[in-house]
């Protein structure tokens, strides 16, 4: 297989330079990258229809993109990567015509290396204000505070963004694309806005109730953790991943956890696995009872709201008896977890099996059942397989447009792959899909706890590490599955205490990017409903 | 039953025997006037207390309960903590408007208030088409919430505004043809000679069928032209964070507060008067000893008993279901209550002209 895909790569691009890691490294001169970007996703062996992730790199002398890429149908992967040695007007082709996700991932990628893609259709910064001086990803970046003070003014809106396209000439042309004209009702959902979940502005184009189009801006909450991780040892930078979001902080953990430790070739005690994989399946249905929460307060339904914060504590009295955090566990460590489960931890479980059912009854009866809920969740915001795949939405989200893109199931990691549950799928792909699917979810995560609860095996809850944790140099990519979505790590280690560069893969970014697809053509009110629907956190947009 | 005219007729006279007529009838213009600014006073606070624990009690929390015996004087603290609070000046306002619209909706409330009859002889408006008057003051509400929302010089407000707008000017149709529908059954527009009319009998049990109708129509009518849950678009908080108040800061917020609360109560109020026999007692033909005990309970406390089951069913919609969408509420007025409602009144019609009511 491996030997079939380089064999046709190198047909395609025959001066690309493969290396076989852990994935296939394919190396490719940015002249024939969108070439063969496309090729990759529509050859009928190959179909790479997913972008995973997609990393800016500074390597010191070049700049570059690292792409990840997964075919859905056929399963394989491979990593793509190109550079370009001018770091003054740094310029790669954009992918964002062949998978959409390219096009906030190339966003993210401009603002913070400074690396201009040809041929996007909208060039701004997307976390980082746009009189903002250099690039603070950079390896040279210059973090003197009279550089980049704390602005007071608001920012512009600008109306009108930058792009650069690739004439027919073969000759780069910088022009300027409009979002909203003059004469357009724009209105800020957000940034201070109830159902924006957090610091996310939407800038609406109203026709009345209709919304025309969706500008998503980002960044309010953005604390740059990708950076700060460059300077902190292993161990410190797992204080980090709790904060993505924070709504799954377990699993977040969990997946740099399992990156580092595949790393270093440490094999964690089958507790170890059973520990994490019971605490990640409480972090998600609390994280889901919390989505049934405050999407029902999204459309209005308030009493709905407390009954899930009621049932959630529950999970939250669990995880503060074990971990000592609540809402942030802190509780993954490098080859382990912090400390020993407590002794209730087990018959709380238990219990807390035997009392959700009812409960998950009563929301069903109180809002699922609603005929006013029904009608303002069904036929809304459509999201098709296709467009899933494109934009990368992962998770529960992308399940309700019937893709099965269950890390758990793909990826065994933990016990996964010894519990029997099943991957719920729903093919509407309308909110009221979205919404059922974690509601169905809730079911099979208490399906699997049941199985893991009584046969968490005896042992150390941790092996000893080094107390210095240095990486053998290379890249490691290890991805889990969050509340939200695939939640996948990146690190390029040279060996050092810290890593060179570390890389979040959040499940928010995607799902944020296809709102202004689902909201367009609906009413305000549906497109609170969607974004309610996605389940997006804002720091996990971030970052 | 007591009858309230005593007490008045009373003052009356003991004014008259100090004044001249002329003093006489402005002081009691001022006097009424006063204890109609204080009855509304109380009972916006009354419903503010009865909303926090009722839904408090359907979200499974206690609500209030700290001040005062079971947290009833956290709502007078609250009013004082309203009345103090300093009225943010807002620039680019429409100034004028800005501020008069708070007052138009409180004036258009209490003018809805006063029609009210609370208990027998206890009525301050009550003339010949005192219920089409009602419907006529309370609607010069939404002029003030346009204004409101207009003058914001906001676009939340604004859609916030028109929201309303729509909402209000299509259910006022709904609350007006099934309030016609009653009036063809009691044959009279003056809430006193409605009332008096259901003496023996409630209008929902005379009325039967399309009485029913009505009723369930006038509820839901009642509950969208109130601003209320599920009907809660204007002020939809995690869409348009607060509608057509947005801006509003103090006691001018606290107008449109209030006057949404006593706008429940007056509801409730007309629902009592229309269909539940206002202040009537329940008799039931043939149990005279019973009738005689039901007689024996005072007016003003069947009055404000049903109307307080009415404030409860509307409180029960708001923290039961999730709110409309604007193009679903206007179907459900347009598409079907209001054929529903003009049936109803043609089948009231034929009721009552072919004597089919009890």
């Amino acid at each position: 297989m491996t030997r079939a895909m380089k064999e046709k790569i190198l047909s395609i691009v025959p001066d690309a330079t493969i290396e076989e890691k852990a994935f296939l490294t394919v190396s490719v001169p940015p002249i024939s990258f969108h070439n063969l970007a496309v090729r990759l996703k529509n050859d009928k062996d190959l179909q790479f229809d997913y972008l995973v992730c997609m990393t800016g790199m500074d390597w010191g002398e070049t700049l570059g993109v690292i792409y990840h890429l997964r075919s859905t149908t056929l399963k394989h992967e491979i990593v793509l990567r190109q550079e370009t040695a001018d770091r003054e007007n740094p310029e790669l082709p954009s992918v964002s015509d062949v998978w959409a996700t390219a096009n906030f991932n190339e966003r993210e990628v401009f603002g913070f290396f400074g690396i201009r893609f040809i041929n996007h259709p909208d060039m701004r910064r997307l976390f980082l204000r746009n009189d903002w001086v250099g690039y603070p990803f950079r390896k040279d970046y210059n973090t003197d505070p009279e550089i980049n003070p704390v602005r007071l003014e608001s920012e512009v809106n600008e109306d009108i963004v930058p792009t650069v396209e690739l004439t027919e000439s073969g000759e780069l042309e910088e022009k300027v694309h409009t979002i909203f004209e003059d004469d357009e009702y724009v209105v800020n959902i957000g940034p201070q806005h109830p159902a924006t979940h957090g610091v996310l502005r939407f800038r609406v184009s109203l026709e009345g109730e209709i919304v025309k189009k969706v500008d998503v801006n980002c960044g309010y909450i953005h604390r740059g953790i990708e950076k700060m991780c460059e300077s902190l040892t292993y161990p410190q930078t797992l204080a980090l991943t709790d904060r993505l979001d924070y709504l799954s902080a377990h699993m977040n953990r969990h997946a740099l956890c399992m990156c580092i430790e595949e790393a270093m070739g440490i094999e964690v005690p089958e507790r170890v696995k059973y520990i994490r994989t019971i605490m990640d399946e409480l972090t998600r249905i609390s994280s889901h009872i919390l989505f049934y929460s405050t999407f029902c307060m999204d459309l209005g339904g308030l009493t709905a709201f407390l009954y899930g914060f009621r049932d959630r504590e529950k999970i939250l009295d669990m995880l503060e008896e074990t971990c000592g955090g609540r809402l942030i566990q802190n509780y993954n460590c490098i080859g382990g977890v912090m400390a020993d489960i407590h002794p209730n931890l087990v018959k709380r479980i238990k219990d807390f099996i035997k009392y959700l059912p009812p409960m998950l009854k009563e929301y069903h009866g109180l809002f699922t059942g609603n005929i006013i809920a029904q009608q303002r969740m069904k036929h809304i915001g459509i999201l098709s397989r296709e467009d899933a795949i494109s934009y990368g939405v992962t998770g529960p989200s992308g399940r309700g447009s019937g893709w099965a893109c269950d890390v758990r199931k793909i990826h065994p990691y933990g016990v996964y792959d010894k519990v029997d549950f099943n991957e719920v799928l729903y093919t509407e792909g309308d909110t009221f899909s979205r919404y059922m699917v974690r509601m169905d979810e809730i079911v099979e995560s208490l399906h699997i706890l049941e199985q893991l609860v009584d046969n968490i095996p005896a042992g150390d809850y941790a092996v000893k590490t080094k107390p210095i944790i240095k990486l053998p140099e290379g890249q490691y990519f290890k991805s889990v599955e969050a509340a939200r979505g695939e939640f996948g790590v990146f690190i390029e280690s040279h060996g050092d205490k810290y890593p060179y560069r570390l890389k979040f893969r959040s499940p928010g970014l995607p799902l944020v990017s296809v709102v202004d697809l689902l909201a367009s053509h609906n009413k305000i009110a549906d497109l609170i409903a969607i974004g309610g629907s996605l389940d997006y956190v804002v720091p996990d947009i971030d970052r | 039953m007591f009858d309230f005219k005593v007490v008045t007729d009373w003052i009356d006279e003991l004014l008259r025997s100090w004044l001249p007529a002329s003093l006489v009838n402005i002081t009691e213009c001022v006097l009424i006037g006063i204890c109609l600014l204080v009855a509304y006073a109380l009972f916006a606070l009354a419903l503010i207390y009865a909303e926090r624990k009722v839904c408090a009690a359907f979200q499974c929390r206690l609500g209030p309960n700290r001040v005062g015996p079971f947290g009833t004087v956290q709502v007078v603290c609250d009013m004082i903590k309203m009345l103090i609070k300093e009225i943010i000046e807002i620039k680019h306002v429409d100034r004028y408007l800005f501020n008069l619209a708070p007052y138009i909706v409180i004036i258009s409330s209490l003018l809805a208030f006063s029609c009210i009859p609370f208990a027998k002889g206890l009525e301050i408006l009550d003339f010949n088409v005192g219920i089409f008057f009602l419907i006529a003051a309370s609607s010069i509400g939404i002029v003030g919430i346009l204004l409101a929302g207009w003058a914001s010089n906001n676009k939340f407000s604004l859609i916030g505004a028109m929201r309303s707008g729509a909402q209000m000017i299509s259910y006022e149709l709904s609350i007006g043809l099934s309030i016609l529908t009653i009036v063809v059954l009691s044959g009279s527009m003056q809430l006193s000679t409605i009332v008096e009319s259901q003496a023996d009998g409630w209008f929902i049990f005379k009325g039967h069928i399309p009485a029913f109708v009505a009723f369930v129509v006038y509820l839901i009518a009642g509950t969208a032209e109130t601003n209320r849950g599920p009907f809660d678009l204007p002020e939809a908080e995690s869409e348009l964070t607060a509608g057509y108040h947005t801006e509003y800061s103090g006691m001018h917020f606290g107008f449109f507060y209030v006057a949404e609360f006593v706008n429940m109560f007056i509801v409730a109020a007309v629902a009592t008067t229309l269909f539940w026999g206002g202040w009537m007692p329940l008799h039931i033909p043939g149990w005279e000893s019973f009738n005689a005990i039901m007689d024996y309970i005072p007016s003003l406390i069947w009055f404000l008993a049903k109307s307080a089951v009415m404030v409860f069913i509307i409180m029960w919609f708001k923290w039961t279901f999730p709110r409309l969408r604007i193009d679903q509420l206007l179907r459900l007025e347009w598409k079907y209550l209001l054929p529903i409602n003009l049936c109803n009144l043609l089948l009231m019609v034929v009721v009552v002209a072919f004597d089919l009511h009890f």
